[in-house]
């Protein structure tokens, strides 16, 4: 028993056809083949799943795709340059800042820390180290310690603030 | 040859595609008319199957197919065991050692939470899920082995009623004569140390995809595994196909930890299922089976005794060791051999008294995971010690340092074999120099005088703890690589390695530029795909970079002098002249010479006109031997607070001396070290799979399974000591696990420490805020026990 959705995903309108039970998660990876948004734990802990919903870092494991009919979903695949044969590596200031300070290790969590972070640096344009720490608190990653991501975050934010970059 | 790469912090080749989002996990997988499926699992730890009715799953809408035991049975064959013992040990330790096979699905008896008993697949994933409730499964309860203790005394219910008892394994080994040296010691210290069962927990859960093509009978499956090969091997046994039509994927691994290193019944059932339903067959674990039915680790009591002179000369160690296994002895000797093995760590100890013995229970089996016995034994020699310096009134740094080996004992021999057989020999390193590198680091003298002035001046309980070990790293005997140049004269360079998150397609691509003189760009890596390379052993034990690496630059080497010959044709000279750098062949001293390899590989195909110049052959594969491990080291040092009131602990700072020979990419072990710590720090204080007395799992969620976020860890400093390894080439060593192996210990001693005024002693993992507070109450009630009864006798 599918129904039809339109859903306004990274500035494009996309048609899904879906269960109404659908989470946003499943309805972005299995009907619209963004498979760049992971689910973790499908219990709103481990934030893997992290897009942003009208700016917004919401769990999209938590919220049923229906939900987000009327609100813009910007998921990891909107986050870089969309024309790959643009400048640079194809990367944002902050997808850069996380290859320069190593910031992933197999990359699984990385999509929704990306955007948590991305939201959070345009409401903290200068974070401390603690700012930085509590923000991720909300996205579990077992590879890196953190430690990287923080100097990853640390360094877009200062980037973007037109200073080299540490 | 000149390293150019090795040695640099190269940028991940393999980010870019991760942080587009375009990486490609199992999961992400999709294929025409593909299938899904869910699983039955048992809601009993230990029951008799009496009976299962899949009619209504069944005959749901969407549903394909619903399996159960007697469906597969052709195809149920006993799944991979491994840890045989091999006979360089045999010949010198007295194991005694029962394995018996699990099924991929239960036949007539369940023995932990979460095995399976039937398969229901379906149009989709919740199609799948919502047939499978619908299954209707008899069980007969039996009392369940939680505790294994209990479990393993005589009188417990049977788990695999044929043994007779659950004891699994057992053995004794040692050195010296323990019973004299502990008679003679002036001091002697004991206490039983219990680490809890915790676990790997990738943030990828497992997941498999299967498409079988009857056209010519070969299987492709997707499975995110560390061991693509011993999926493979599974699969030739299980369904009677040869190797080469089996072809197994793990594409990009969200993580693995030694979680993704074991042979699963999913491995065998989803390919089971896409042959039997003729179409693509997609499982992907939901979080909640991973906890209960992804491999399980850690989990020992070890009672521990050590004798020392009173000047702190430590004279023998004694332990008694028992491990749980969970429900099946799938690993045999690893587990508890490798907590043998490594018990002694960086100490010089003269003397060795040992018993170990395994248990089964009925709980998820284990399987090693980052550290693989080495976290618990570590633990429990690293408590002793700090118990042994309290009772010298020594301070532990110093208690260590007299007793640490150093450089110029190396290469030291630990009078019992390692767990491949081959003589433990230390073969490199300098465990002094690692603990002296990780005080100065840490300003120890300095924290331990701001720690006594915080404790008197302002109440603020701090604590500093150490811990180190000496890691055997690298295990053999194989890992192999084929290194080949394309027409475009770029290499590929294909290895039964496995990334998982470790950088494989930089740090290989490093070591393979540098040998063939070609830019990284040139280097593709080739990992996790039984179809580039027949041969392979897989990425856990912390042994890639020494195995693969190895075989990488002896191949490499090897293509590099046919690329060589067929210059010195090309450019008539002769191959002793000749220098390639940079994609580039030229002629010593004649840099105007120069031709592109691209040139230099095409000269050796024929033309209409002559045949080619030489062999067009530039491939060349090496299977490196590496008879035994290599030595890693390190020291940690923990410094903490704790707050008596919440019993909270907080890591004020965390440092880490650690020699893991030369380094391929300093960036890269930087982060292998950071997560390794970040694991041990969950070890140390959050994370336990927590079993009722029933055998029921209590950490189902990550509300219940606590594992660290970035509020509780600080930045972990590390300290480079390189110390280079002579089994290998390239004179690395393992660094996978090690950063994973201390952090309990060193955070238990730490603790211990700063809540040495109330005179408590740790002896169980992880240290919770309860578990500091049930310290603290229990320590406030003995004193008033102690001084009623001193009152009494006043």
């Amino acid at each position: 028993m599918t129904r039809e959705i339109r859903l306004e995903v990274n500035g494009q309108t996309r048609v899904a056809h879906i269960e109404p039970r659908t989470s946003l998660a499943d309805c972005l990876r299995e009907a619209l083949d963004l498979t760049g948004t992971h689910v973790g734990c499908e219990h709103g802990v481990c934030g893997a799943c992290t897009v942003l919903l009208d700016g917004e870092p919401v769990r999209s494991c938590l919220l049923l795709a229906v939900q987000a009919v009327g609100h813009a979903v910007t998921t990891v695949e909107g986050l870089a340059p969309s024309d790959p044969a643009g400048a640079g590596s194809g990367l944002s200031p902050l997808q850069q800042a996380f290859q320069d300070k190593h910031g992933l290790q197999c990359g699984y969590c990385t999509p929704g820390i990306l955007l948590t972070a991305h939201a959070f640096l345009r409401d903290h344009p200068t974070p401390t180290h603690d700012e930085i720490r509590e923000m991720l608190a909300g996205n579990l990653c077992r590879c890196t310690g953190y430690h990287f991501i923080v100097e990853a975050v640390e360094a877009a934010a200062r980037a973007a603030a037109g200073h080299q970059p540490a | 040859m000149g390293a150019k790469l090795f040695g640099a912090s190269v940028k991940r080749r393999e980010d870019p595609r991760l942080l587009r989002g375009e990486g490609r996990f199992v999961d992400d997988i999709k294929l025409p008319g593909m299938l899904h499926a869910a699983f039955v699992r048992s809601p009993h730890a230990h029951a008799l199957l009496r009976g299962i009715r899949a009619e209504a799953a069944a005959a749901r809408p969407g549903v394909a197919r619903v399996f159960t035991f007697a469906e597969l049975a052709r195809w149920m064959k006993p799944l991979p065991l491994f840890g045989a013992i091999p006979p360089g040990l045999a010949a010198r330790v007295d194991v005694t050692m029962r394995q018996v096979a699990q099924l991929a699905m239960a036949r007539d008896r369940v023995r932990h939470v979460g095995e399976i008993v039937a398969m229901v697949v379906a149009d989709s994933r919740a199609l799948a899920e919502d047939a499978a409730e619908l299954v209707e499964v008899d069980y007969e309860p039996l009392p369940a082995v939680v505790d294994m203790i209990a479990g393993g005394a005589p009188g417990a219910p049977l788990i695999h009623p044929e043994w007779g008892d659950n004891v699994a394994l057992r053995f004794k080994t040692g050195f010296g004569d323990a019973a004299a040296a502990l008679s003679a010691a002036d001091v002697r210290v004991q206490e039983r140390f219990y680490v809890q069962r915790y676990v790997g927990m990738p943030m990828e859960t497992r997941g498999v995809v299967a498409q079988w093509d009857p056209r010519d009978g070969s299987l492709t499956t997707w499975n995110g595994t560390q061991v693509v090969h011993f999926v493979q091997q599974g699969l030739v046994t299980a369904l009677g196909l040869p190797a080469n039509k089996i072809r197994v994927i793990a594409p990009d691994v969200g993580g693995g930890f030694g979680t993704k290193a074991t042979g699963y019944p999913e491995d065998l059932l989803i390919p089971a299922a896409a042959i039997a339903c003729r179409r693509p067959v997609k499982w992907t674990e939901d979080r909640r089976e991973h906890m209960m039915a992804a491999a399980h680790a850690r989990h020992q009591v070890h009672d521990i005794e050590i004798g020392a002179t009173r000047e702190g000369k430590m004279l023998v160690v004694r332990d008694r060791i028992c491990v749980d296994l969970g429900a099946y002895n799938s690993w045999g000797i690893v587990l508890p051999y490798n907590t043998v093995a490594h018990l002694l760590g960086p100490h010089r100890v003269p003397a060795l008294d040992v018993e170990c013995r395994a248990v089964v229970t009925n709980k998820t089996p284990n399987a090693p995971y980052r550290g693989a016995g080495r976290p618990e034994t570590v633990y429990a020699m690293d408590r002793i010690v700090d118990c042994l310096a309290r009772e010298l009134r020594m301070d532990p740094a110093e208690l260590r340092r007299r007793n640490y080996l150093a450089e110029a004992d190396m290469p030291y021999e630990i009078d019992i074999p390692y767990r491949d057989g081959n003589r433990l020999v230390y073969d490199s390193g300098d465990f002094r120099a690692n603990l002296d590198a990780a005080l100065e680091a840490t300003g120890y003298d300095r924290l331990r005088a701001e720690q006594a002035a915080a404790r008197s001046e302002r109440g603020i309980l701090r604590g500093i703890g150490i811990s180190g070990y000496v890691e055997g790293t690298a295990i053999g005997p194989y890992e192999g690589a084929t290194v080949r140049m394309d027409a475009s004269g770029h290499a590929v360079v294909a290895t039964g390695a496995c990334s998982q998150g470790q950088g494989h397609e930089t740090s290989f691509a490093q070591v393979a530029a540098d040998a063939l003189g070609i830019p990284l760009d040139w280097v593709t890596v080739v990992g996790g795909d039984t179809a580039a390379i027949p041969f392979g052993v897989g990425t856990f034990a912390s042994r890639s970079a020494v195995n693969a690496g190895s075989s990488i630059l002896d191949a490499a080497v090897k293509v590099r002098e046919k690329l060589t010959a067929a210059a010195a044709a090309l450019l008539e000279a002769a191959p002793a002249d000749i220098e390639i750098e940079d994609g580039q062949a030229f002629v010593r001293g004649a840099p105007a010479s120069s031709v592109s390899l691209e040139r230099v590989v095409r000269s050796a195909l024929p033309t209409f006109a002559k045949p080619g110049a030489v062999t067009a052959d530039f491939e060349a594969t090496v299977y490196h031997h590496q008879p035994t491990v290599t030595y890693t080291s390190a020291v940690h040092i923990a410094h903490v607070e704790v707050d008596p009131g919440t019993g909270a602990v907080r890591l004020l700072r965390y440092v880490v001396a650690h020699d893991c020979g030369r380094l391929i990419n300093p960036m890269i072990v930087e982060g292998q070290i950071h997560g390794g710590v970040a694991q041990g720090v969950g070890g140390g204080l959050l994370e336990e799979m927590v079993y009722d007395e029933q055998g029921q799992l209590l950490t189902g969620t990550f509300m219940d399974y606590l594992v660290p976020t970035a509020m509780e860890l600080p930045p972990i400093e590390t300290v480079h000591l390189e110390y280079p390894s002579p089994r290998n080439p390239l004179g690395i060593k393992g660094i996978g696990e090690g950063g994973a192996i201390s952090p309990p210990a060193a955070i238990a001693n730490a603790v211990e420490d700063a809540l040495s005024p109330f005179g408590v002693r740790v002896t169980r993992a992880p240290l919770g805020p309860d578990a500091v507070r049930a310290l603290l109450v229990a320590a406030e009630e003995k004193k008033a026990r102690d001084a009623g009864a001193g009152g009494g006798r006043a």
